[in-house]
């Protein structure tokens, strides 16, 4: 029943669709880190302050690769679930 | 004072416009038009409620105060739908196949059905909202006072307290009306989920829009606009470290365990798929809604005074510029925000607050239990519109008494954290088996106890609630239980502080007390549940259903999710065991899944209890058997599992005897099929032969005599034929020679015809026929003459052995499982189970043969309805007599 | 003779011929049209003599038979049984419960009339 006992070895198809799965699961990771990065950041009392329009662009950058991240895999993943669906159920 | 009169011109145009759109969302899935209702899209904007009128109006004003902190309250979201695979696909399948109503359901259904959690989360959810609802009225007179203040019109307070009242009363109605229409038994609420979407088109449009003003607008360009930013007052990034972080997991947590957020993420989920695009489209939605404020807010105040309310920069900043219009706009984005989350908040409470403390309550005032009480559909929609109302007014009240100051604006993250209380049990339950009801319950007890002491009560300022000595040296001068320095760690941000205590004490709390304690047989079968969602292997029991008596579950079912619902479950379910007929086996694998259709209307523990109530001890007997089982979880559901197998067995053989009794009843019954036809055609001709022959040998005879004689000679002549001519018929149909005439024609007059002849003669005036115009306008194309034979049948059995005072028929017209069918109930005493099973075999009469007949009718149109290729059964479970003609969908609509 | 018939059958016609038949030959004719409670009935009237239908609502007159014949009161009365089905295994069933005589429908009117003299006379 579960492919996961009972297979050993996938087939190319299932084989791309877990590692495709493993992306997914490192997105919110990988987000989570690099917006743990301002964290780094010196305060405002220091020199060599980080402006806030620089932080703006930063954390919307990550923001943006993530959303186009999470729907490129997404839609991969759809993409290879169509071609599985008889295979896995 | 022009500009005033338009705007609330505007606002009722709005909330017309909304109503509308609920109501055609509403007729269209009602008409099976939805597909387009129900696409990712619509799923992704309806999640847009995180977004209230706090976000809307409030983000504006808190990046003025704190530069970018209020980032995180849109990025701990991204990152829970970022990471959807993780824990969201989990929760979104476990909801809906347990058909999970609201997160206190699934907390409850998780550890063992208990209705004692469930109760637990209700409370702590009201008391986590009011404070919300109150936020989001307070924003919407605010809001409007500041428009009104712009054009010189200030507003009483008295007249404020109105306008909240106005909105209150308002936004309950429209919750009522779209929320509880019907008891769905998917708790899905079309209309709702459509006028949500609509109103986040609408705040985002007009974010974006004062947005896209102010920067290019005033600000002069991107470009300039960043300048503008750097050389503002939070031009330098400036961020407690500590806050940032505690920010974002406290937003992701409150994302997933807002009552409002659960409600459409999970309950109002029509597809699973729905969320891989929601994935990512949602945090989309986030970046485009976050991405203006800081602009929005620098501009604000560079451009207005100084002391000017930075809360409501997006409606003053147009103002100010006399940017009528967007500022319109702007003020309809915020009414949106406020809006859609009180209507899903108070839908999503009411269903908690109904389910698991209306229902529970009055089914234990109920001494007969389920299956003697009246109709539950009606309660359960009156308790859910009572709810919705209180709930609001809750919310009102809160606003009224509070006074609508700061102490409010600061809620909503406190009321985050409340929520948040709820993760530990959550994400323990669905990942953790070992998590037991014990330990939800302390967990979350400790989890909230910490939350009020340190942060809720502490919120509504010093020396109110909390006394200025206790915030100073702790409650009697215990030091290290200062509310806001546990444990004498001073100098912790007041939010970070309360937050890091609350949950890990909460889930340390929720840990050790799950290991300690020892959980009950149906957690742990609800625990595997939830854990192994994605098997889909054979699943334990947690009922053994030989005693149940499915006609008594029917009648049950039935007055819960409706007649025809009921009837369309049982029949799939007969279907699906491989049995002809409307009642299945109760097999624990059926009663299983009416127990989840029945959560879906009354909540899980309430169903559970419902058809406990039927099936008896039933239950009692697998949680011993579970029990004696071994200690391991393995083992357990080994043994579940060889359980299930014997159970499989037993149902087999149980259906092999059934198989087999009525073989030998029907090849008894064509043994004596000619002994019956002898008897049949020897009564009339007794009497025929003996009064021939009076008639032949008396002479003394009466003229009256004569006739009356001869009279009977014809009657039982007539009779003779008749049945000769049902013997015929039925040897035709049964032979397959027969030609069908195929003609179009309406139900409704094919109905009129078989009335109008079936109840010709004596009955006539006794039998009161009940019908529905409207549902038998209908064109039917088949052989209407033959149908009309199986109608005149049905409607005169029912004039011959109703044995009712006030004999009535009912003729409902429906559609169930894609076919037409056609319900004749009458009000007597119906056919005893026993003999339901024959009546449709031949020269089968029922018991007291007060009524002559051959006993053929029914024969007969079972094989009609099978040349025509429908079907004609018995309908249990409906009081009385109730036969069920079914038609295949084309009949019907190859006429129109 | 002026002597009792009691006729238990439940076609009202077939009744009617009955009571036709024996009444013009001077019997006194009682009817009763179903089993549930028959054996009450003859037990009450005590008649010279009882037809009897087979097939009865409530209660077959081969039950109804054998309960008359476990009875003292009812043991030697003469039963005429009646069936429309005539089968010989319903005759055996008439006899083995104690029919005195037993007749196949239909039947012609003389026939009875010839049965009903003979079981009272004898």
């Amino acid at each position: 029943m579960n492919a996961k006992h009972t297979i050993p070895f996938l087939e190319r198809q299932s084989y791309r669709r877990r590692r495709l799965i493993d992306t997914i699961r490192t997105l919110p990771v990988i987000g989570g880190v690099l917006w743990a990065v301002p964290l780094l950041w010196r305060q405002s009392e220091s020199a060599d302050v980080v402006m806030t329009s620089d932080a703006i662009i930063y954390i919307f950058s990550v923001w943006l690769l993530l959303v186009v991240g999470g729907g490129w895999f997404a839609r991969s993943l759809k993409r290879s679930d169509a071609e599985e669906t008889e295979r896995e159920r | 004072m022009g500009t005033l009169n338009i705007l609330v011109g505007v606002c009722l145009i709005y909330v017309a416009f909304l109503f509308l759109v609920a109501f055609a969302a509403e007729r269209a899935a009602l008409e099976g038009k939805g597909a387009w209702l129900r696409s990712p899209l619509i799923y992704t904007l309806s999640l847009s409620i995180y977004c209230t009128a706090w976000t809307f109006y409030g983000a504006v004003g808190y990046a003025a105060r704190s530069g970018l902190e209020y980032l995180t309250i849109y990025i701990g979201p991204s990152l829970v739908m970022i990471g959807w695979w993780w824990l969201l696909r989990k929760l979104v399948r476990i909801g809906r196949s347990q058909r999970i109503t609201s997160i206190a359901d699934l907390i409850s259904s998780r550890y063992g059905k208990s209705n004692l959690l469930a109760v637990g989360v209700t409370v702590l959810a009201v008391i986590g909202t009011t404070p919300y609802i109150a936020l989001q009225l307070q924003s919407v007179t605010v809001s409007f006072d500041v428009f009104s203040s712009a054009y010189g019109a200030e507003l009483t307070d008295a007249a404020q307290g109105s306008n909240a009242l106005l909105v209150a009363a308002g936004l309950a109605l429209f919750t009522i009306i779209f929320g509880t229409r019907n008891l769905d038994v998917n708790e899905r609420h079309h209309g709702v989920v459509m006028a949500v979407a609509v109103e986040a088109i609408v705040k985002l449009l007009a974010l974006t829009a004062v947005g896209i003003f102010v920067v290019w607008g005033l600000a002069g360009g991107v470009g300039d606009t960043l300048a503008r930013i750097d050389a503002s007052e939070i031009g330098q990034w400036q961020m407690r470290g500590d806050r940032w972080a505690t920010l974002i997991f406290l937003s992701g947590a409150a994302f997933l365990c807002l009552p409002r957020m659960f409600q459409v993420m999970v309950v109002e989920n029509e597809d699973e798929d729905h969320l891989r695009t929601a994935s990512w489209a949602f945090p989309a939605y986030l970046m485009v809604m976050s991405l203006f404020v800081v602009p929005i807010a620098v501009v604000g105040l560079d451009l207005l005074p100084p002391g000017s309310n930075p809360d409501f920069f997006v409606l003053t900043v147009p103002l100010a510029t006399g940017n009528d219009a967007l500022a319109m706009l702007s003020f309809l984005g915020g009414f949106s925000s406020a809006t859609s989350m009180v209507i899903v908040a108070a839908l999503a409470l009411s269903t908690m607050v109904s389910n698991h403390i209306v229902m529970p309550i009055w089914l234990s005032t109920q001494s007969g239990g389920a299956s003697v009480s009246g109709d539950v559909r009606h309660v359960v929609l009156l308790s859910r519109r009572i709810s919705i109302a209180a709930v609001v007014f809750l919310g009102y009240l809160y606003f009224r008494l509070s006074g609508g100051g700061t102490a409010l604006a600061s809620i909503g993250l406190v009321s985050f954290a409340g929520v948040a209380q709820f993760l530990p049990v959550l994400v323990g339950g669905i990942f953790w088996r070992g998590a037991t009801r014990t330990g939800a319950f302390v967990g979350l007890s400790v989890g909230f106890v910490i939350w009020a002491y340190t942060l809720l009560l502490p919120s509504f300022g010093a020396g109110t609630l909390v006394s200025e000595s206790m915030l100073a040296n702790g409650p009697l001068g215990l030091g290290w239980l200062r509310p806001q320095a546990f444990f004498g760690i001073s100098g912790m941000d007041p939010l970070v502080h309360a937050i890091f205590w609350s949950i890990l004490l909460n889930t340390m709390s929720f840990f050790v007390a799950s290991l300690v304690g020892f959980p009950s047989p149906l957690e742990r079968l609800q625990g595997a549940q939830f854990v192994n969602v994605y098997e889909h292997s054979s699943t334990p029991q947690s009922w053994g259903g030989s005693l149940a008596q499915t006609e008594d579950l029917m009648v049950m079912a039935q007055r819960i999710i409706g007649a025809r619902e009921a009837q369309n479950l049982f029949e799939r379910e007969a279907k699906r065991q491989g049995m002809s007929g409307l009642l299945p086996e109760p097999s624990p694998d059926f009663l299983q899944r009416l127990e989840r259709e029945l959560a879906g209307s009354v909540g899980a523990a309430t169903a559970h209890a419902m058809i406990g109530q039927i099936v008896g001890g039933a239950s009692v007997s697998v949680e011993d058997l579970m029990a004696v089982a071994d200690e391991t979880a393995q083992m357990m559901e080994y043994s579940s599992k060889l359980e299930a197998k014997s159970e499989e067995q037993a149902r087999t053989a149980r259906q092999l005897r059934q198989a087999n009794e009525k073989l030998t009843l029907i090849s008894e019954q064509k043994d004596s099929f000619l002994s019956q036809v002898s008897h049949e055609l020897r009564t009339p001709m007794t009497s025929i032969r003996a009064f021939s022959e009076i008639l032949r040998d008396s002479d003394r005879l009466t003229e009256n005599e004569k006739i009356k004689y001869s009279s009977i000679i014809h009657d039982e002549a007539l009779r003779l034929t008749r049945l000769l001519d049902d013997l015929l018929d039925l040897s035709v149909l049964e032979s397959g020679r027969v030609n069908l005439n195929m003609q179009s024609g309406s139900l409704k007059g094919i109905l009129d015809h078989a009335v109008s002849s079936a109840l010709t003669g004596a009955g006539a005036d006794k039998m009161r026929v009940v019908r529905n115009d409207q549902q038998e306008d209908l064109m039917l194309h088949t052989d209407l003459d033959r149908l009309s034979q199986v109608f005149i049948n049905l409607i005169g059995n029912a004039q011959k052995y109703c044995d009712a005072t006030a004999p009535k028929l009912r003729i409902e017209v429906g559609r169930a499982n894609a076919a037409l069918v056609v319900d004749f109930i009458d009000n007597g005493s119906g056919i005893p189970k026993t003999e339901q099973a024959v009546i449709f075999e031949k020269f089968s009469r029922t018991g007291e043969q007060k009524v002559k007949g051959a006993g053929l009718g029914l024969a007969i149109c079972r094989e009609i309805m099978t040349r025509l290729e429908g079907s004609v059964e018995y309908l249990p479970g409906q009081g009385g007599a109730a036969f069920r003609v079914t038609l295949p969908e084309q009949v019907a609509m190859a006429a129109q | 003779m002026g002597k009792n018939v009691l006729v238990i059958e439940d076609e009202p016609n077939i009744i009617e011929a009955i009571s036709f038949i024996l009444s013009r030959d001077g019997w006194s004719v009682a009817t009763h049209s179903n089993g549930h409670d028959a054996v009450g009935v003859v037990q009450e009237a005590m008649p010279d003599l009882v037809i009897l239908d087979v097939m009865l609502p409530g209660k077959t007159g081969y039950d109804i038979l054998r309960e008359l014949r476990s009875e003292d009161a009812t043991q030697g009365l003469p039963v005429l049984m009646l069936t429309a089905k005539g089968q010989v295994k319903d005759r055996e069933m008439a006899e083995r419960a104690g029919a005195s005589r037993f007749m196949t429908k239909p039947f012609s009117n003389a026939e009875v009339l010839n049965a009903v003299r003979e079981l009272v006379a004898g």
